[in-house]
């Protein structure tokens, strides 16, 4: 369904983004980077709160004419972005939500793995199979 | 090949083949050399003890062909004797070639001597009655269908039916996927190993050259160095003393006859394992943390993303620690790679947890590793659980994944669901992705490793709370807080409640003390005016009144008493009968305020040495500013004399 999901670490970088390699990823890329400010804006928005209050989905962060671009953000800072096309309206908020909470799931996942260096690029392959289940099937 | 090219046969004339046999030979040889774990072309560099440029094929293989010859034993051994393998103690090519020329030669019917090969013969053959063999040399093909490199031969006249099937395999491809996706490094240290396995191997058979015809059943795994079981054990003995990987190679032995066989762990292995397995954790029913098994692992000297991998395959409840089932799964997995198989894409079903346990029953402690198991189970439950009860009723773990960095969570889930999880993989037979939807299913278990830690810092910080650290006496605040807590750790906070009223009772000290002042000033003009009345009326009464008052200013005032006797002598003789009377009065009040005198008087001296010190400071100051101008004055002149005289 995704068109784009990305894994950017506490620090802003990416840990893992992967999108449709039709479409021209760096046009992804940029969208996902542009949202950063958007993730951040949201999670001060609930500053003083406290972190249990604080959500971790922060729905739909803006839409584009062609995509909308949601976000997720763990208690570690660790923030999913997933890119959608705007054409898919079948899409709903809850299967946006379980879609990240399967992200999550299999990020937590790759923590538990000892050999994984927390801030190194996400090689796993489970990860990777997880997130080309969710990503669109172009022929 | 050529053979006459080949290393120093000695077993006679230089062996001539035809066409046919040279390439019947040549893709038996590499079949059985390729099946081994290192295969003809990485034999070079690291096979020292190889002559240079050729390859030798592992005693596993070379022993089906043989047997598939269908000869008798006594003829296959008479074979080998005479192909010089014996001798050598490994099957180079030219030993190869010559065993294959005399089985060929003795399914014609000729004797068995080195005569026989001089002549034309048809191929040698090999029947099909070796089912065993064609299926596990199938079956890792099947395992690893995707990496296969055909062997092909073009020209392919035998009759070798066997071989015809294995066309399709590739008992290339573990050789080939290995140079393919891994990095460089790990083949380059499965050479290593190897060239010290082949040692090995070969020591062991010259030791044991007659065995393994009988004997040994290897299970023809392109695992290779699948050496005897019996001449294993010495030397498997040593290697479980050393603790390195490369050893681990010789308990390649698989007894059973299943398909899926690299895949399955033999009782020697288990054995192993089970012993590497103690010596990490003591106790076979608990589990390695994740750091541990990571040090452990890494020596292996696989690569990060490699080890990576393979524990994502054994970690079945991807929780962060090995249970001995996972452990031995991981272990067995690491040394299946190191002999050149490519991993799985998923965990094989004799891998599995469940049936791991399920599948050694029949040793005595192990059936106690499942009942302690069980029993432990609920044991380590208890501690982490009088911790997590009250953290565990406030989270929702059904709907939201806990996040991993927060430790204290993911031991609620270790807590809550090691019972529901321990028991539960066991039990229920699964493949590997029902496993991994079953692990979203119920909520996962976190950071498992941490727990250990984490219930005493939970402790810890569950107890650093409630228990405020007592207001210092005299001392440092910071110092006297620590050596409290630890003091009253073990105790209940009730008896850190017990310190909590003498700290109070310091600060209305200050208060007398500084209201005393005041009232001593009032009471100036009282002490003379008491003196006066008490001279007037009885005394007695007015002295209980003005007593306690003029008690602590008495003590201050007594020169001035006695200034004020030698002015009114009634007030002397009222003070000192007062004073006699007052003496069995209470002394406390009298010390607390010679105290509070003596504190005074301090600060009051403290301030003016202060002063003192403030205007000596500032006179120095001057004298300096002074002393500076002189001096300055006194340069420019020499400055201006200097230039006249050096002139």
């Amino acid at each position: 369904m995704a068109v784009c999901i990305a894994v950017i670490a506490k620090e802003n970088y990416p840990l893992y983004i992967r999108s449709t390699p039709t479409e021209n990823e760096l046009k992804f890329h940029y969208m996902v980077h542009t949202s950063l400010d958007v993730v951040d804006e949201k999670i001060s928005a609930m500053g003083k709160a406290l972190v249990d209050q604080r959500e971790l989905y922060l729905g739909l962060l803006y839409p584009t004419e062609d995509y909308k671009v949601y976000g997720y953000v763990t208690n570690s800072k660790v923030k999913f972005v997933m890119v959608v096309d705007s054409s898919n309206t079948a899409l709903r908020d809850n299967e946006i939500r379980s879609m990240f909470r399967k992200l999550h799931n299999s990020y937590t996942d790759v923590m538990c793995n000892p050999f994984y260096n927390p801030g190194d690029r996400i090689q796993s392959r489970a990860f990777d199979n997880m997130v080309t289940s969710m990503m669109i099937q172009v022929c | 090949m050529e053979v006459a090219a080949g290393g120093g046969c000695g077993a006679g004339p230089p062996l001539l083949l035809s066409d046919s046999e040279q390439q019947c030979y040549s893709e038996l040889f590499a079949r059985c050399a390729g099946a081994s774990s290192g295969g003809p072309g990485p034999g070079p560099p690291e096979a020292t003890r190889v002559a240079p440029g050729t390859a030798t094929a592992a005693a596993g293989p070379v022993a089906d062909l043989f047997r598939a010859s269908q000869l008798p034993p006594e003829t296959l051994h008479q074979i080998t004797e005479l192909c010089g393998a014996k001798r050598v103690g490994y099957f180079g090519p030219t030993q190869f070639y010559i065993a294959l020329k005399l089985i060929a030669a003795a399914q014609s019917g000729l004797p068995v001597r080195t005569e026989s090969i001089k002549c034309e013969l048809p191929l040698p053959r090999f029947g099909m009655a070796k089912s065993d063999g064609e299926m596990r040399f199938g079956n890792p093909a099947e395992l690893h269908g995707k990496k296969v490199q055909i062997p092909y031969l073009p020209t392919e006249k035998n009759s070798l039916k066997r071989m015809d099937d294995e066309d399709k395999q590739e008992s290339q491809s573990p050789t080939m996927s290995p140079l393919a996706s891994p990095p460089s490094s790990p083949p380059h240290y499965q050479r290593v190993s190897l060239s010290h396995g082949y040692s090995k191997l070969r020591s062991g058979t010259e030791q044991m050259h007659p065995a393994p015809y009988e004997t040994r059943q290897p299970i023809g795994q392109p695992e290779g160095s699948s050496s005897e079981g019996p001449g294993v054990k010495p030397l498997h003995r040593q290697a479980s003393l050393i603790r390195s990987f490369s050893v681990e190679r010789e308990l390649q032995d698989n007894n059973s006859n299943y398909p899926d066989e690299p895949w399955r762990i033999t009782e020697e292995q288990r054995e192993y394992y089970v012993n590497q397995f103690r010596s990490l954790q003591p106790d076979p029913s608990s589990f390695i943390s994740g750091s541990v098994a990571k040090n452990f692992f890494t020596k292996s000297k696989l690569s990060i993303p490699e080890l990576s991998y393979i524990w994502e395959l054994s970690d079945a409840d991807c929780d962060g620690a090995l249970t001995l089932p996972e452990f031995c799964a991981a272990f067995h997995l690491i040394v299946a790679r190191k002999n050149g198989y490519p991993l799985p894409e998923g965990l094989p079903p004799t891998l599995q947890p469940e049936y791991l346990q399920a599948a050694f029953p029949k040793s005595k402690w192990e059936c106690t590793i499942f009942d302690s198991y069980s029993e432990s189970m609920p044991a380590n439950q208890q501690p982490c659980d009088l911790n997590r009860m009250e953290k565990t009723s406030v989270k929702d773990m059904a709907d939201f994944p806990v996040p991993t960095q927060d430790v204290t969570t993911g031991d609620d889930k270790q807590a809550l669901n090691s019972t529901a999880n321990e028991p539960s993989p066991k039990d229920v037979a699964e493949d590997t992705a029902a496993s991994k939807d079953c692990n979203s299913l119920k909520a996962r278990p976190r950071s498992r490793s941490y727990s250990s830690t984490s219930i005493e810092e939970t402790m810890k910080r569950g107890e650093n709370p409630p228990t405020p650290p007592p207001r210092p006496q005299k001392t440092h605040s910071r110092a006297s807080s620590l050596d409290l807590n630890k003091v009253f750790q073990p105790s209940v906070p009730a008896a850190n409640s017990g310190l909590l009223p003498p700290p109070p009772a310091l600060p209305p000290r200050p208060c007398p003390t500084q209201s005393e002042p005041v009232s001593e000033a009032d009471l100036h003009p009282q002490l003379n005016r008491a003196p006066s009345q008490a001279a007037e009326s009885s005394p007695k009464k007015d002295a209980p009144h003005a007593q306690p008052p003029s008690k602590p200013i008495r003590r201050k005032f007594r020169p001035e008493n006695q200034t004020m006797e030698s002015q009114e002598s009634a007030a002397a003789v009222g003070g000192a009968a007062s004073a006699a009377m007052v003496k069995p009065h209470p002394t406390v009040q009298k010390q607390s305020s010679k105290q509070k005198k003596a504190i005074q008087t301090a600060i009051r001296k403290n301030k003016e040495a202060n002063a003192v010190l403030a205007r000596l400071n500032s006179e120095l100051q001057q004298q300096l500013k002074e002393v500076h101008q002189e001096r300055i004055a006194l340069e420019n002149q020499l400055e201006q004399l200097r230039p006249v005289t050096v002139l």
